[in-house]
């Protein structure tokens, strides 16, 4: 199951003679007959479209326009906020009826903040006026703004600002621009039928990667079994004449179409954990980047549609359609026919990573690349999951060198720490690891389910620490007013126990000053008993008496 | 329309545990079939003693513990415990060895510890300890190869311990090509004389080398259907080999050949079949180098220096015990990240 890839010579004595591999990867079907049998076809203009105002990483878009506004086909009706967003253009004419909640491409089922537009069935485009024809006569940074404004994000499923990734690049120096034409999964083949018809378009693309990004070499990445669109890309390599545009074909192995496992595939460059491309000097971009950027840059025409494949066995005609973003999937289902009768589940994106959507009322975004219906005995429900047995036949095949076994004990245990400590978070979630699981262990769920509980710990953390900041802070606010108060009380104190002072001294001085003017004022006037004149011998004689007592008291206790 | 939802990868799981214990159990039968020819019945009686009490008390501890019954007695493991450990077994032993073995290995060694996926041991290997350790004679009943009672015989010595009239029980039973060995080298005899007594067939224990063979070929088979990783069974037989190798060359009279090391007792059962159980093992693909090569070198040690007849269920409890330790000290460098961990 597992597989090295072997090198493969390239007819044209090409620098990327010997390939490298990765480790693991899977062989499977690819089940691409069935949607590439019929050209690719416009989806038409359904009735109403629903433009999310996030389909990119990064911030969410400002709405520019409101209920009641008609607007024109490649119309700005959401501007980018801040430097990591993208804005979102009206992809057909009409009337936007509504900017409101409506549900989302997303596992959870969520709704998400979108203009909804009644379309006027004209298909009207706003005047080109941005075109940038002549790009070569254009600066870097001209370029930049004006793949920003056409709203272009990776259409291979990340959808990170183009812009964004551009700029971050020309500040490396860049060896290798990879534009990466390899499926992501099986019975996807969007990419594959957009190099067999518009291979013009994606090469125009690349030559003007080429100009903002001046790299050394340039790759057009393509895999074993797309015979077609190898030689369409080929030949349009060709007629270009130019020389600096490699077609490499890469073995068939899941998951080649990964942005890391590629670059490693033809460099044998592995790209740092926590970094991008660029640390290596390369970049790299999906086929349907650069055909959206030539149709920015030569036509001035935003990004208001896409290559959408619809396949699996619940579907009556598997195709691919091209679909204005914010095509209801029903529109898209209607145009291929209609579900088949055994139609079980319905998945957006491929069989490994795709995820289950309860209902097709949910439109195209800019990462759509494939809506499959799935037959019911397409892809049984799985069986019950046995205990694991540590066979380890995830660890042979995952393409990111992980335990999975030991990281399923941990998630399952709750030991999240040790989870990370396992590199928890350089899981790319392929689904290698599920589908070799003799136990059928739904372990990418596992691995999602830990991730969330550690960022939701995290976010806790976060607000706890805020919590413990702010309730510190208001600790020392109260311990400083406290503080404060018992200084000023004492200040107070001491402020009335200094007045109360000096109010007794003088109270004590006014007394003194009155016993001493008493005393002087008897010295003055001498000791002279009063009423002593015309004393009867009797009085006299008491007086003598009491004078004597006087002068000799009698002992104390006699009475 | 509404649609069921699941969690990806959403392509169908081709593998299954139960298509994997069946394998291990069809591998199993070439040396099951040659342990028969050389041994007689008796390894038959064995395995089904063994298996039978295997899965009964495997049913019987799932009901006590809670657990789905049927479901997990398919999952074959239960039946794989009780031919391993029944493999193990000398020939004419009384009936209750395979039945205690059995009993220990799944009551204890492995539902005790939570069932199928936690066994911290090998359950096989576990319940043979125990018999080892608790009847060292009865361990030692081993027919001559080729040289065997009849079924009647087999089963009136099995069940009733009561032997064919005119014989006696060491008339009907012999040590091991590697017991013998060991015994005569302890008695100062060289190999090379040793050779000439008939306990050395072409290259391995007589009898025993067929046996062998028929285990590696099953095993060989095993790897072909990637039911078991290359690791453990090249590291086992590499490091066996190198050590043999290097005694050998040391003292070609009192060691024995490493090829006779490879191709007597158990050592393909060993490599093949019972090291590489999954949830004992080490996890890691360096990892389960190390713990190979560890049973290899411990097999050795035992067979040459220690005291019982082979060494293979010590050195693989031995290196169980090891296996978190080394699992801890081998994973493998993450995709982008500049060290192992």
């Amino acid at each position: 199951m597992t597989s090295h890839t072997t090198g493969k010579r390239d007819p044209g004595g090409s620098s990327f003679a010997r390939l490298h591999h990765f480790h693991g990867g899977l062989v499977l079907p690819a089940h691409s007959e069935m949607s590439t049998s019929l050209p690719v076809a416009a989806a038409g203009i359904p009735d109403e479209l629903v433009i999310p105002l996030q389909q990119h990483i990064g911030e969410t878009a400002m709405p520019l326009v409101s209920p009641g506004d008609t607007v024109l086909r490649g119309q700005m009706i959401a501007a980018p906020r801040g430097n990591v967003s993208s804005p979102v253009h009206a992809s057909s004419s009409g009337t936007v009826t509504a900017i409101e909640p409506r549900p989302f491409p997303h596992p959870s089922g969520m709704s998400a903040s979108s203009i909804v537009i009644a379309t006027d069935g004209r298909d009207t485009w706003q005047p080109a006026n941005t075109a940038l024809a002549n790009y070569r006569q254009a600066s870097p940074d001209e370029l930049l703004e004006h793949i920003r404004n056409a709203g272009i994000v990776g259409l291979g499923g990340a959808g990170f600002p183009t812009a964004v990734k551009l700029a971050n690049a020309t500040s490396h120096g860049i060896d290798l621009l990879l534009i990466n034409g390899v499926e992501c999964e099986p019975y996807i083949t969007c990419d594959n039928m957009l190099m067999r018809e518009r291979s013009g378009e994606i090469l125009q693309g690349t030559r003007i990667l080429q100009h903002i990004l001046r790299p050394k070499r340039c790759v057009i990445a393509i895999e074993d079994g797309m015979a077609d669109a190898e030689a369409a890309m080929r030949q349009a390599v060709a007629a270009a004449t130019t020389d600096d545009i490699e077609v490499v074909r890469v073995p068939e192995i899941y998951p080649s179409g990964g942005e890391r496992q590629l670059i490693r595939v033809l460099t044998g460059r592995e790209v740092p954990s926590s970094g991008f491309p660029s640390d290596v000097g390369i970049v790299c971009q999906n086929v349907g980047t650069a055909a959206a950027i030539a149709q920015a840059v030569i036509q001035g025409r935003p990004l208001v549609s896409r290559f959408v494949t619809v396949t699996g066995e619940g579907i009556r005609q598997a195709r691919n359609l091209e679909a204005l973003i914010g095509t209801p999937f029903s529109h898209l289902v209607a145009a291929c026919g209609g579900y088949t009768p055994d139609v079980d589940r319905l998945l957006m994106g491929g069989p490994m990573m795709g995820f289950a959507l309860r209902s097709d009322d949910i439109p195209v975004i800019k990462t759509s690349n494939c809506i499959l219906a799935v037959g019911r005995n397409e892809m049984p429900p799985p069986p019950p999951a046995l205990p694991c047995i540590r066979c380890s036949k995830c660890t042979e095949v995952c393409p990111a060198d992980l335990l999975p076994q030991q990281l399923y004990w941990f998630a399952r245990s709750g030991n999240l720490d040790a989870a990370q400590d396992y590199s928890l978070f350089d899981c790319i979630e392929c689904g290698c690891c599920a589908y070799v699981c003799p136990s059928h262990i739904p372990l990418v769920q596992y691995y999602r389910h830990a991730k969330t509980e550690i960022w939701a710990q995290e976010k806790q953390k976060k607000a706890a620490d805020i919590a413990r900041r702010r309730h510190e802070a208001r600790q020392q606010r109260l311990e400083r007013i406290r503080q404060e108060r018992s200084e000023r009380m004492a200040a107070r104190k001491q402020a009335v126990a200094g007045k109360t002072a000096q109010r007794d001294t003088a109270k004590q001085d006014a007394i003194k000053a009155a016993l001493e003017r008493v005393r002087q004022k008897k010295a003055q006037a001498g000791v002279t008993p009063k009423n002593v004149d015309n004393l009867t011998p009797e009085q006299q004689q008491q007086i003598e008496e009491a004078e004597r007592r006087r002068q000799h008291p009698p002992p104390p206790g006699e009475k | 329309m509404e649609f069921r939802t699941y969690s990806s990868p959403h392509l169908p799981v081709p593998g299954n545990v139960p298509v994997m214990m069946q394998r291990v159990l069809l591998a199993l039968l070439p040396g099951i079939a040659c342990a028969t020819w050389f041994f007689g019945w008796g390894i038959l009686i064995n395995i089904l003693l063994a298996s039978v009490t295997a899965l009964a008390a495997e049913a019987v501890m799932l009901r006590i513990r809670g657990r789905q019954v049927t479901l997990t007695l398919l999952d074959g493991s239960a039946l794989v415990t009780g031919v391993l450990l029944a493999l193990a077994l000398p020939p004419l032993t009384p009936w209750w060895l395979p039945v205690i073995g059995s009993l220990f290995g799944i009551v204890v060694a492995k539902q005790l510890y939570g069932g199928l996926g936690y066994n911290p041991f090998n359950p096989a290997m576990a319940g043979y300890v125990v018999l080892l350790i608790s009847f060292p004679l009865e361990l030692t009943l081993w027919a001559p190869a080729g040289d065997w009672p009849s079924l009647q015989d087999t089963l009136a010595l099995v069940f009733t311990n009561s032997l064919p009239v005119g014989t006696s029980l060491d008339a009907l039973t012999m040590a091991t090509p590697l017991d013998g060995i060991k015994t005569r080298l302890g008695l100062n005899e060289t190999v090379s004389e040793i050779r000439a007594t008939g306990l050395f067939g072409m290259i391995g224990g007589y009898g025993w080398e067929w046996i062998n063979l028929c285990y590696l070929l099953g095993g060989l088979a095993l790897l072909k259907l990637r039911v078991i990783q290359w690791h453990i069974p090249v590291s086992l037989l590499g490091s066996l080999l190198l050590v043999a190798l290097l005694f050998y060359l040391m003292n070609p009279d009192h060691y024995t050949p490493p090829d006779f090391q490879l191709f007597s007792g158990g050592t393909m059962l060993a490599a093949f079949f019972i090291a590489t159980d999954p949830v004992s093992a080490s996890t890691t693909p360096r990892g389960r180098l190390v713990f190979g090569a560890g049973i290899g070198v411990l097999i050795y040690v035992i067979r040459t220096w220690g005291g019982y007849p082979d060494g293979i269920a010590f050195a693989v409890l031995l290196m169980n015990m090891a296996a978190p330790v080394i699992d801890h000290y081998t994973q493998p460098r993450v995709f982008g990240h500049d060290k192992r961990q």
